[in-house]
């Protein structure tokens, strides 16, 4: 026999805990159809071998649903899904500690009249907190069973389980009542019910959670909560680009590796250069991100499950409002310094559509690690190492003043567009600040496992199928036997390069920089190595190709020329993954077109403006 | 002062809630949260630059809103917390 289990909550009640202890190891994460609605599936088997199907929903406060989340969660439950029935069992989850806000969505969802489980959850830390709940009297209350639970510990899994079970098999093939959307005045009513449930049922109000509150008083105080905030800042920035810089190299060498291992087993000719140059160089420049990614991910999965996360929303709500954004948009942005792809994706808790498609359509101008390959390679080529004052050294001076421009810029896109296009009434904020918690191991592990699959499963379609376009551009029509020239000046990749020439020729640009563009428009780091094939430079490792690179650059370009074609990186959009991303988020091609069409407008007005003034100025 | 917005009233105030009003979307998440008469309602926190957003304590929750969005919620017999306060 199988059953069909849904999970449904408030946010912050312990749910996904709840999944992981129910489902262990056995769940996949997956998209709704048509939607970019995460999906988290698994199974797990009962004593008597029966199976239970367990969706764990979006975290909701009712089912009045504000977000794509929550109507998510709510369409699961009336069935209205492609390809998903209705669930044979509501598992509710409410959080023992705050039963006067969790039991008002259980009440809404008993009125759909399908089969319900009530697990109150986090006990252990209600009975830590003195609380006294008689569960008999609360259970004959709501017209449901009641299971205690403590879901980090795994304690009262299988009696909600059995119960669970018990209540399936007894109506099999429940179908849910109609729902609307209530009026204010019901939902006043549905709340006044939940305080006369809890006056019978709780004989001792648990006392509140002190350490979580004197917590609170430093960690939001006005002035050191900023200061909190910058330095967590600061420690992830640390992570990412110094921490990730040793399983980065670690993939890097593996790449090489296999590469090396497949030109020594394969005859030299076309499917070997296609493996080699095309697939795993290909594949291999995106994969090289990965530690980068997760580091990323294993620090805001550590704030989210905390409970810091929406203490940064609440602290930069104001500084976020300057420019028309909600505080929960900071998250998104802060996430695009490492990758606009994860940014994008970190928009799906902003409610409103508006702030959400502008936070979408300004994430990829926020400085990507993508782009640090090229202000490497540029910055040692241009810019002397003088000492501008104290420790401060003017290369990494100039760094740090591509991130800020990066970010002027992505506020600056978001101010006008807030204004004109996407003009609306400012949303609400109305967020739960959750009590602390010791982030769970579990919920940290296996979140890092679903993103990294995320990520690899992009890596092995969206950038496969691309890599092999451009290698094939590169790759042909082949040189002619008394080549002088390298051999992609002869490819089509070659002739696009010449053909764009007159259109980049007032930003400082040339051919060479244009065939470079062709690879570097997949994705922006490619450049580098673009770069190196158009001037044949033979190196044998990437950091040996850059020191080369950046002594024939330095003779090649003037400084006009690097100065303009940093500000392009700064602006430009130039990675096919994150207009991917942003279609599947966006639902449409109109806004990835949009976003292409106004960077690249952007950054061509800007990397003009920028090549004439130095000119000007006398760098030409 | 006893009777008030809770928009305007400063951190350290507590009181209990008497209406919450508003246009019918914003009212229904507002109670949907947890403001709902009866219930006390404590300003606990203000963030940096201005003192807004506010962070409340209603109904066994701490929750944060902008003033502008609590000022839908009348508070009466508003004071000062025990505790707080010079």
């Amino acid at each position: 026999m199988s059953y069909r289990l849904a999970l449904a909550g408030n946010p912050n009640c312990g749910k996904t805990a709840l999944f992981n202890a129910l489902t262990g190891g056995r769940q996949k994460v997956g998209n709704y159809p048509g939607v970019t609605v995460e999906k988290k599936e698994g199974t797990r088997v009962g004593p008597t071998g029966e199976v239970f199907k367990i969706l764990d929903l979006p975290g909701t406060y009712s089912l009045d649903a504000k977000t794509p989340d929550e109507e998510i969660a709510r369409d699961v439950l009336f069935g209205k899904i492609e390809g998903e029935f209705s669930p044979d069992v509501i598992l509710a989850v409410a959080d023992a500690n705050a039963l006067e806000r969790n039991l008002g969505l259980v009440l809404e969802m008993k009125e759909l009249g399908l089969p319900m489980v009530l697990a109150l959850n986090m006990m252990d830390l209600a009975k830590a907190r003195g609380a006294d709940i008689d569960l008999e009297i609360l259970s004959s209350e709501l017209g449901i069973p009641v299971v205690p639970t403590v879901a980090v510990k795994g304690e009262g899994i299988p009696a909600l389980v059995a119960k669970a079970h018990e209540m399936a098999a007894a109506s099999k093939n429940a179908q849910p009542a109609v729902w609307k959307t209530p009026t204010s005045d019901e939902v006043r009513n549905r709340f006044l019910r939940v305080d006369t449930i809890l006056a019978k049922a709780i004989r001792r109000s648990a006392r509140p959670l002190l350490w979580s509150e004197k917590l609170d008083r430093i960690v939001v105080h006005p002035l050191w909560g900023s200061l909190i905030l910058f330095l967590i800042l600061g420690t992830i920035f640390q992570a990412i680009f110094t921490w990730s810089a040793v399983p980065s190299g670690w993939i890097e060498s593996g790449i090489g590796a296999l590469g090396q291992f497949v030109t020594g087993m394969m005859p030299e000719g076309a499917l070997r250069s296609l493996l080699v140059d095309g697939v795993i160089q290909g594949v291999g420049s995106i994969l090289v991100f990965l530690p980068q990614i997760l580091f990323l991910f294993f620090f805001l999965l550590l704030l989210e499950d905390s409970g810091y996360m929406a203490r940064a929303a609440f602290l930069m709500d104001r500084v976020m409002g300057k420019v028309g954004l909600h505080g929960r948009a900071f998250i998104p942005m802060l996430s695009s310094v490492a990758c606009a792809i994860p940014g994008i994706m970190a928009t799906r808790t902003i409610e409103n559509k508006r702030d959400r498609l502008t936070t979408i359509l300004v994430a990829p101008l926020m400085t990507c690690s993508a782009r640090l390959p090229v202000y490497s390679l540029l910055i040692a080529a241009f810019i002397p190492n003088d000492t501008v004052f104290g420790p401060v050294r003017l290369q990494g001076f100039v760094m740090f003043l591509l991130y800020v421009g990066g970010a002027v810029a992505a506020l600056g896109v978001a101010w006008v567009l807030k204004r004109t296009l996407l003009k609306g009434v400012k949303p609400p904020l109305l967020m739960e600040l959750p009590t602390y918690k010791v982030p769970s191991w579990r919920n940290v592990v296996f979140g890092l496992r679903d993103r990294a699959w995320v990520f690899i499963r992009r890596a092995g379609t969206v950038i496969l199928t691309i890599s092999i376009l451009l290698w094939f551009l590169a790759s042909y029509p082949k040189a002619p036997v008394d080549a002088t020239e390298p051999a992609i000046n002869y490819s089509y990749a070659g002739k696009i390069g010449h053909a764009i020439e007159p259109l980049i020729r007032p930003l400082g640009f040339d051919w060479r920089i244009g065939i470079a563009f062709v690879p570097g428009f997949a994705a922006r780091e490619v450049m580098v190595s673009a770069l190196a094939t158009v001037y044949a430079i033979e190196a044998k490792d990437e950091d040996a190709t850059a020191v080369a690179l950046s002594d024939v650059l330095k003779k090649e370009w003037s400084i006009a020329t690097a100065l303009s074609l940093m500000v392009w990186y700064i602006l430009a959009m130039q990675c096919l993954s994150t207009l991917a991303v942003a279609r599947r988020e966006t639902n449409s091609w109109r806004w990835p077109l949009f976003m292409l069409a106004y960077m690249t407008a952007l950054a061509y007005l800007a990397s003009f403006a920028t090549y004439h003034i130095a000119r000007s100025a006398g760098l030409g | 002062m006893s009777v008030g917005k809770l928009g305007e009233m400063e951190k350290g105030m507590i009181g209990v809630i008497s209406k919450t009003g508003g246009p019918d979307e914003i009212r229904r998440r507002l109670l949907e949260m947890g403001f709902l008469e009866g219930s006390s309602v404590e300003i606990v926190h203000t963030a940096p630059f201005g003192g807004d957003p506010i962070a409340v304590k209603v109904r066994g929750s701490l929750l944060a809103l902008r003033r502008s969005e609590a000022n839908h919620v009348e508070v009466r017999d508003t004071c000062l917390a025990v505790g707080e306060g010079k």
